[in-house]
């Protein structure tokens, strides 16, 4: 027999209170827990596509964002203009390895590892794969996760260019890199936010026939 | 009904039942948390959350890095490089810096302070639920500990080129993250909804 979710016992659960509604009152509340207010879904509506949406936008800026430069620096009579992973590169050649290792971490692995992970979980609910649910869950956390850390880049850009313009010994300026990184971040917080781990166990009670 | 949970991540239902101090409920089938036992969580949160104030205006009232250069110290603030990103025509990112240190992580402790104050001296906040609401949709934007991280890249980027002195509000800004991170740990839901119950039926 399969397990007993709250929809197959005809209740639906609020994310931000956790009461258990039946799903005949909530229609009759408009959809809208009866306790704290919030819209209430037995499953996120239309999960699936919004996720894909931000995804596929996201995967688009992600080029901008990593091929444009991320800074503009000129310093002594020296203009640079520096993309994140040239960034990475002159820090790892000179020695400074932790720090090229934590740019590399948050602006290049974590989005791209984002990205593969949100399209293996949407094929797979698409697929109706039944491959490792716990597993595929657990991933979706770390998903929710690590995305945050991405901001770092964006974050080094504004301590940067506030601390570079008045010590006056350089000019640093964002280059047009840095408003597609910030895109990819919050587009990939988005799908993650779109997408309902739940589906992934809703295919393995009504297994491929 | 009041005495079943389903599990967030996967829907599973369970009975909820009382746990032991400190300890953790976990779904049977996905691994999800479905809730904490929390030690004394209404006295815990208030005194964090004001902490977290204080530590917050500090935070932004006080330089958090120094430059010196040519026999000049300058200092700078949190504001002034997000002017300096606006000045430069980069507003999306500008507003994205702007929420996400300063607006959201304000508006988390404000949030708890709402609720919880009046909680402490046997009131309830009239919007305790709508507060409460905006506090979970808006946590995820909450990215302090992530700037603090920045702040440490940017320190070794630039110590080649000046000499860069932390200020107060560095230190500010890193016990801030930790009080923040504790705080939101030491809340414990059920209160609020327990106390919006009780105070429906009086």
């Amino acid at each position: 027999m399969a397990p007993l979710t709250a929809r197959r016992a005809g209740l639906a659960n609020c994310h931000t209170c956790s009461l258990l509604t039946p799903l005949q009152q909530l229609a009759e509340n408009h959809g809208h827990c009866p306790r704290c207010g919030s819209l209430v879904h037995s499953r996120k509506s239309n999960s699936l596509s919004r996720c894909w949406a931000f995804l596929v936008t996201a995967v688009i800026f992600y080029f901008p964002a990593n091929l444009l430069p991320m800074t503009h620096t000129a310093h002594l009579g020296k203009v640079q203009d520096d993309t994140i992973l040239s960034g990475v590169i002159y820090f790892f050649a000179t020695g400074s390895w932790p720090i090229a290792l934590v740019i590399f971490i948050a602006s290049v692995f974590v989005p791209l590892l984002k990205l593969l992970i949100l399209s293996g979980l949407l094929i797979s609910v698409q697929l109706r794969s039944t491959w490792r649910p716990a597993e595929r869950t657990r991933l979706y956390r770390i998903t929710e996760l690590i995305g945050r850390w991405s901001m770092v880049d964006i974050y080094v850009v504004t301590i940067l260019v506030a601390l570079v313009k008045l010590g006056a010994l350089a000019e640093i300026e964002a280059g047009p890199a840095a408003p597609f990184f910030a895109l990819v971040v919050v587009l990939t917080m988005f799908a993650a936010m779109a997408f309902d781990p739940r589906l992934i166990w809703d295919r393995m009670e009504t297994p491929r026939d | 009904m009041e005495h079943r949970i389903a599990c967030h991540d996967c829907d599973l239902l369970h009975e909820v039942r009382p746990l032991p101090p400190g300890s953790v409920a976990l779904c049977s089938r996905c691994g999800s948390v479905l809730y904490r036992h929390k030690r004394n969580p209404l006295d815990r949160t208030l005194a964090l959350a004001l902490t977290g104030m204080i530590l917050f205006i500090l935070a932004n009232s006080f330089p958090f890095l120094a430059i010196k250069s040519a026999g000049l110290t300058r200092a700078t603030t949190l504001i002034s490089g997000i002017a300096e990103l606006h000045r430069q025509e980069m507003n999306l990112v500008a507003l994205l810096v702007l929420a996400t240190t300063l607006v959201v992580p304000l508006l988390e402790l404000c949030a708890l302070l709402y609720i919880f104050l009046p909680m402490k001296v046997g009131r309830t906040s009239r919007h305790m639920a709508m507060a409460w609401r905006c506090l979970s949709k808006v946590r995820a934007w909450s990215m302090m500990e992530v700037f603090m991280l920045a702040i440490l890249v940017a320190l070794v980027k630039l110590s080649g080129m000046a000499t860069i002195v932390p200020g107060v509000s560095v230190y500010a800004f890193a016990a801030l993250i930790f009080v923040l991170a504790a705080a939101s740990n030491s809340i414990d839901p059920q209160l609020i909804w327990d106390n919006l119950e009780k105070s429906w039926r009086r």
